[in-house]
């Protein structure tokens, strides 16, 4: 067994458990919503388990480092952080058809790493600029806020499809299912309260590595812009809540927003613009 | 101008809405500077959005938008905003800190969101006593008021957490007020370029060097002391990706060697000061040459040059370089023309940085060859990083504080009854409403028992 294959299990169960909570979301079968739970942590157990291991593939091949180097292992963490912060969601506020809305979003991003032509999933050596213990620090850091702001999107769409079904007034079951507008809505807004705290340790610890390794905390590269371009985001959505009393929809709306823009400080960065984080690209 | 428009403009730089704006436009306009790409030469944008265009982004500054003077003003205006707003509510949350919990009428308990009545069969004091140490037990410390109707207990805890607010913006003011200190202006503003600057240093191995030359404006920048390069390598992983860049170089003050050091990338070198990073290489086609002759003492170095012949006459012997294999202006292999007068002179090609083994009529010949490299620094003086380092960690602890800690008000209104009292609890929290709530009624239910 390889840690290639505990991926390939773990891709399995991730897209498993997504199609059960969509289940859950559509035939309001508790039933379901369990065994989407059980697959997701399970998902959730074999990845770390495949995690450690290529770790130590790693250093069999004499290039040891942690598995956080590259955009496939970066995506299948990004799926773990997802999952484990819905899961913890899922456990504090008793609310599994969320999952419906967040588990795709992981499922999708280990079924891409997995099988893009695009994305190479061999363990490779670290180039020079990344070998430093910030490395760590700082990937982990910035994913926890990318897992959590997935998190806070999902439940955006969440939001926006109950309210729009509860303005028709046509109360269909299916989203009776869903939680009270208020209890997404609160949700919504810790979620990215968790993210933002994170995004803003993930571009410290950003600049704290760049100036150990090129001399400047700050060089505005595509990568470190489209960072604080989502930061202010973020900052504006917490304000608009905080002091304006922005609730609900507009919120729900600014969480996608937010999440398009991660989603572009990620992947668009990469793929689009060129820049300093290049080995990031694919 | 009269005290109607001052208060005006005051209230506007107060204001969230400006806040707002600001941030918006902040990140919208920052999405530019991703997408045309920063610092190329002027004729690189005309070419590629043509003569026009590249005008008008010359005139708003785009190809170095982040330093632009629209660009700073956005940040300026945005430091005076987080001031001024600041300035303006922590009175107010200082006036909120001095309310007194005591003075609140107990009539009013009875309607905060979070309240709830039981019964005690204790006497006045004993239930005062019982509510006290219960407040004790999660580390409250209740004061009380006798009142008329009866006596009020009030405790609260972490007013100051109202501040973590303020401690993240004023963590923003303080990396701004760093990254200013750090700049190139304010080293040109004071008159001295050695103040803050970061430059580059192309420095050959066997080299010395006292200056750097200034990122952007070009100018020499002198060092308060030399810098030598000793040695420069790559590393290679098996599957040739690059796994090392390192310089070896010493630190020469008042002529003195006092500090020898290995820079590689993510392993900076400091110095009074001034940071040295490696960041590129040069190969030069020069070559380090060290000749020994077997079995004796006799040995020689030197730096070559293709096609032209060097004599050792000491031993002798005379060599030169007559060809050579190169990837990209990396010398693989090397051809050698070597003689020591006696017989036909020794042809042979020798891979770069080995050891090539010359038997002659006089004898045995150790000869390698380097490729001599020049190593790129980068040149750092920035004495405002600590401050927005110092601005990050304060940043880290205000989030936390303002996210994640709520002030926490208990309120406890005792009234004697026929055969016992009725106390009334109330509480407020100004953040994390749910958990206070379930923190309250475990408490109340603990006296309950």
């Amino acid at each position: 067994m390889d840690s290639s294959q505990l991926f390939g299990v773990t891709m399995i169960a991730y897209i498993v458990a997504a199609a059960f909570y969509i289940g859950l979301f559509l035939f309001k079968n508790e039933r379901v919503g369990v065994v989407g739970m059980a697959l997701a942590m399970a998902g959730v157990g074999i990845q770390t388990a495949a995690t450690g291991l290529r770790w130590y593939e790693s250093y069999q091949m004499g290039a040891g480092h942690a598995p956080l180097t590259n955009m496939y292992e970066s995506l299948v963490f990004f799926a773990w952080c997802t999952t484990i912060i819905y899961l913890v969601l899922e456990f504090r506020f008793k609310t599994r058809v969320m999952g419906a809305f967040v588990m795709p979003c992981a499922a999708v991003a280990m079924a891409y790493a997995s099988f893009s032509d695009r994305i190479d999933d061999q363990i490779s050596p670290l180039i020079p600029a990344l070998q430093s213990n910030w490395l760590i620090a700082h990937v982990v850091t910035c994913f926890i806020g990318y897992g959590a702001f997935a998190v806070a999107g999902g439940l955006g769409v969440m939001y926006l499809l109950k309210q729009s079904a509860s303005n028709a007034n046509d109360r269909q079951p299916l989203i009776n299912a869903l939680p009270e507008l208020k209890v997404i809505d609160d949700q919504t807004h810790k979620t990215i309260v968790f993210g933002f705290m994170w995004l803003s340790a993930g571009i410290i610890t950003g600049a704290v590595w760049a100036n150990e390794a090129w001399g400047t905390y700050w060089s505005w590269d595509p990568k470190e812009t489209w960072s604080i371009i989502t930061w202010f985001l973020y900052a504006l959505t917490l304000h608009a809540r905080f002091t304006r009393g922005w609730r609900g929809r507009r919120i729900a709306w600014l969480a996608i927003v937010g999440f398009l823009a991660v989603f572009f400080t990620y992947f668009g960065v990469n793929f689009f613009l060129s820049g300093l984080h290049s080995y990031g690209s694919v | 101008m009269t005290q109607q428009k001052k208060n005006s403009i005051l209230s506007l730089f107060a204001s969230v809405q400006l806040a707002l704006s600001l941030l918006f436009l902040l990140a919208a306009t920052s999405i530019i500077g991703t997408l045309i790409p920063q610092n190329s030469p002027p004729d690189f944008y005309i070419e590629r959005y043509g003569f026009k265009t590249a005008q008008l982004l010359r005139i708003l500054d785009i190809p170095d938008m982040y330093n632009s003077w629209w660009f700073l003003g956005l940040l300026a205006l945005f430091a005076l905003n987080l001031t001024i707003c600041s300035l303006e509510r922590i009175p107010q949350v200082i006036r909120t800190l001095r309310r007194d919990g005591l003075t609140v009428p107990p009539a009013q308990l009875a309607k905060f969101p979070l309240h709830r009545e039981l019964r005690l069969a204790h006497a006045m004091e004993a239930a005062t006593a019982r509510v006290e140490a219960l407040f004790a037990t999660q580390g409250w410390r209740a004061r009380t008021a006798n009142l008329e109707q009866g006596r009020l207990l009030f405790a609260e805890r972490g007013g100051w957490t109202r501040f973590g607010v303020y401690v993240v913006h004023c963590s923003i003011l303080i990396i701004l007020a760093g990254a200013l200190v750090g700049s190139s202006t304010v080293a040109r503003i004071i008159g001295n370029p050695k103040f803050a600057f970061k430059g580059s240093i192309m420095l050959p191995e066997g080299e010395s060097t006292n200056h750097l030359i200034a990122f952007k404006s070009g100018e020499h920048i002198d060092l308060d002391f030399h810098l030598r390069c000793d040695a420069f390598a790559i590393e290679y992983y098996p599957n040739g990706m690059p796994k090392t860049y390192r310089s070896k170089v010493t630190v020469i003050d008042k002529g003195q060697p006092v500090h020898n050091a290995d820079i590689e990338v993510n392993q900076p070198l400091t110095y009074k000061g001034v940071t040295f990073y490696q960041s590129s290489y040069q190969p030069y086609q020069n070559y380090q040459v060290s000749l020994k002759k077997q079995g004796s003492t006799a040995a020689t170095t030197a730096v070559v040059a293709t096609a032209k012949q060097t004599d050792w006459p000491e031993a002798g012997v005379s060599y030169g370089i007559i060809n050579r294999e190169s990837q990209g202006e990396a010398t693989r292999r090397l051809k050698i023309w070597f003689t020591d007068n006696q017989g036909e002179p020794s042809v042979f090609w020798v891979n770069n940085n080995q050891e090539a083994i010359i038997e002659r009529p006089s004898g045995t010949y150790l000869l390698t060859l380097r490729q001599l490299y020049a190593t790129g620094l980068q040149a750092t003086k920035d004495p405002g990083v600590w401050l927005v380092y110092l601005g990050c960690l304060l940043m880290l602890v205000g989030l936390y504080i303002a996210f994640f800690l709520s002030h926490r008000k208990l309120y406890a209104f005792i009234q004697p009854d026929a055969d016992g009292c009725r106390i009334l609890f109330a509480g407020e929290a100004n953040k994390n409403k749910v958990g206070f709530e379930d923190k309250f009624s475990e408490l109340i239910n603990t006296l309950e028992k």
